[in-house]
């Protein structure tokens, strides 16, 4: 079973929500996970953010669902962290 | 319906919207209670009107001041958030039609015109009570409505400056008393033009 452990994303967001409540939104639909978010560059109306999701489990699709309904874009994926654990291993 | 709050109050936030909310409440607000009050005032220097005149009068113009209000802010707020959105698009290079943006830029303009709507006309009819309620009312209110609604009238335009102090941080009672200060001197003009 592949359980995506930690994915650093580079993203494009609006000003607002603020860094603070675009965490906090993420982090309300990825329960048990820790996110960091970076702001690395600001613009006019956008600034582009360096988001850290680390988890047991993390659902990305989840995620991306969660920025795109925040008005943000994903540029890339700059780092993953994926581990196959065996089935009879996985937490109940 | 509370899960539609919390979302409407979301978008609020998110566009920094509850400010204007706020200002259209004030402003319209007040514009309904002080022209209540000219009317009332105006009835008041006329002699020998009739009190079922008087409450016509002053609900045609509380709706035709809520109709205003409600027209005149959905418009020039769909046409605002529907600027503001496409310049964040742009910005964005992205579509954003789905987005908390995109939602917020359908939803606020009709909450926004409901507020600037609803205050004037909220706060005339709270006004307007003293008229209708003139035949329950016990002796001397019974006999004074115009005065009892005007009374009102300047009750509420001081409750206005309150929140306005709250708002601002000042001093409540100040800010009160700098409204009423208004709503004196509409009355004082009122009475100084009336030709009666």
């Amino acid at each position: 079973m592949i359980h995506i452990k930690r994915v650093v994303l580079d993203v494009l967001k609006p000003h607002n929500p603020n860094a603070l409540d675009f965490t906090t939104a993420i982090a309300e639909k990825a329960p048990g996970c820790r996110i960091k978010l970076t702001v690395t560059a600001m613009d006019e109306k956008t600034e582009t953010v360096i988001v850290v999701i680390e988890g047991e489990q993390v659902q990305f699709n989840v995620i991306t669902e969660v920025i795109s309904s925040l008005g943000g874009s994903i540029h890339s994926i700059d780092e993953v962290d994926v581990e196959n654990v065996p089935v009879d291993t996985e937490p109940a | 319906m509370a899960s539609m709050i919390a979302d409407l109050t979301w978008l609020l936030t998110l566009t920094r919207s509850h400010v204007i909310a706020r200002r259209y409440f004030v402003v319209n607000g007040f514009d309904g209670a002080l022209t209540m009050l000219g009317l009332l005032v105006g009835f008041y220097v006329s002699d020998e009107v009739r009190l079922p005149v008087v409450i016509n009068a002053c609900l045609g113009v509380a709706i035709a001041l809520g109709m205003s209000g409600v027209s005149s802010a959905y418009m020039s707020e769909v046409a605002e958030k529907r600027r503001e959105l496409r310049e964040l698009e742009k910005a964005m290079v992205a579509d954003l039609g789905q987005s908390a943006h995109g939602r917020a830029a359908r939803l606020l303009p009709v909450v926004i015109a409901c507020v600037n709507g609803l205050a004037p006309l909220a706060i005339s009819l709270v006004i307007l009570l003293p008229l209708w309620a003139a035949p329950l009312l016990v002796e001397p209110l019974s006999l004074l409505p115009l005065e009892s609604a005007f009374a009102m009238a300047l009750m509420m335009i001081f409750l206005l400056g309150v929140y306005l102090g709250r708002i601002s941080h000042t001093f409540w009672l100040w800010a009160g008393l700098r409204t009423l200060l208004i709503a004196g001197a509409t009355t004082a003009l009122i009475f100084a033009l009336s030709p009666g």
